[in-house]
């Protein structure tokens, strides 16, 4: 019993550990609200083609999104099943493209704007007509560095 | 009496485990899903009236068809066949008449060099043409100008492109520009 008590007297404070857990939640809650991602609610269904030779894309700040392909299964009793674009939120036609090239030019930096890459993701069963219109369309408003967004492609081999 | 009695306080080291396993959770979880892509420059908006002039023998023109032919020099030929078709095009090995012409410039690294840079790709298809055919035409060939970059880096520097530093990747890259040029849509 004497040992007991002997190591007792020279017993170090205990460190109190109770605040760690809250500095830990604190990193916790930081993460889980910084990296909640920017997504808009998609409104036309795309399959990526696939493909190997891909260039990530750097900074998401300098990327500016068109999305190309037929409506969700929700939308399409409103909107019919034909291939369709979408700037943001809203589905557009060819002749919004420029306004919203502009305007997303507008909200970058002005030492950015020279980088801004437009990523499409298109459907891989859309016909290139529609393709074609919005490339004319980019290149109107002088949004030339594009990004053909794809996937990478498992089985490389072709033949 | 009532300071002699203790409440007893619930064992909290545990929980700092527990938050550190949701941190973790989530650091791991939340890499955000990095946008891959084809990256290309369009040109700049041109008058129509100006009809820029290339020399037949600088363009391999490259037709993707309304049903997904591809048809390479008026010639139809499989997916396979075009990379080697478009790398002999862009390196002309040999000084071929056909091929397209090399003229001699000076490049960081290589001095003066003969290379092809008038050559231009065109790729041309039809509003009705797939975009996944579409897509796969377009990455061979930019697979063909990896290729090149990559065998050219090897046999200067005896390493990948993807080793080399930044100066000599653009030293390369100005030895095999990429001049794929998807060309005006025709009025038919």
């Amino acid at each position: 019993m004497s040992k007991f008590k002997k190591s007792q007297k020279n017993e170090s404070g205990e460190l109190n550990a109770s605040s760690m857990s809250d500095i830990i939640f604190m990193l916790l809650f930081f993460f889980m609200t910084v990296t909640s991602m920017k997504e808009v609610d998609f409104k036309v269904k795309f399959d990526l083609p696939q493909a190997t030779e891909l260039t990530k894309l750097e900074k998401k700040s300098l990327v500016t999104y068109i999305y190309i392909g037929p409506p969700t299964v929700r939308n399409r009793a409103r909107m019919g099943s034909e291939t369709r674009i979408q700037l943001n939120d809203k589905y557009a036609e060819i002749a919004d493209i420029q306004d919203y090239i502009a305007q997303e030019k507008g909200s970058m930096k002005e030492e950015d704007q020279p980088y801004m890459t437009v990523s499409l993701k298109i459907d891989r069963d859309t016909k290139m007509g529609i393709v074609n219109d919005v490339k004319q369309a980019l290149r109107k408003a002088y949004a030339l560095k594009i990004s053909y967004a794809a996937n990478k492609r498992q089985n490389e081999q072709l033949r | 009496m009532s300071n002699n009695r203790k409440v007893p306080q619930p064992n909290t080291s545990s929980t700092a485990d527990i938050a550190f396993l949701l941190l973790i959770f989530f650091l791991i979880t939340t890499t955000m899903a990095t946008d891959t892509g084809l990256s290309l420059r369009l040109p700049p908006p041109v008058d129509s009236d100006v009809e820029q002039k290339v020399e037949e023998r600088n363009t391999l023109v490259v037709l993707v068809s309304q049903d997904n032919k591809l048809m390479c020099e008026k010639k139809e030929i499989e997916l396979w066949e075009l990379k080697d078709i478009a790398k002999e095009f862009i390196e002309n090995p040999n000084n071929d008449i056909n091929l397209p012409k090399k003229v001699l410039v000076n490049i960081d690294f290589f001095g003066e060099v003969e290379v092809t840079k008038p050559h231009v790709i065109s790729l041309q298809n039809d509003r009705g043409t797939n975009y996944s055919k579409f897509i796969e035409v377009q990455n061979e060939l930019i697979a063909a100008y990896n290729e090149l970059r990559n065998e050219l880096s090897i046999k200067t520097f005896g390493k990948t492109n993807a080793e080399l530093d930044e100066d000599r990747q653009k030293a390369v890259i100005d030895y095999y520009p990429l001049k794929i040029s998807e060309a005006e849509p025709k009025e038919y």
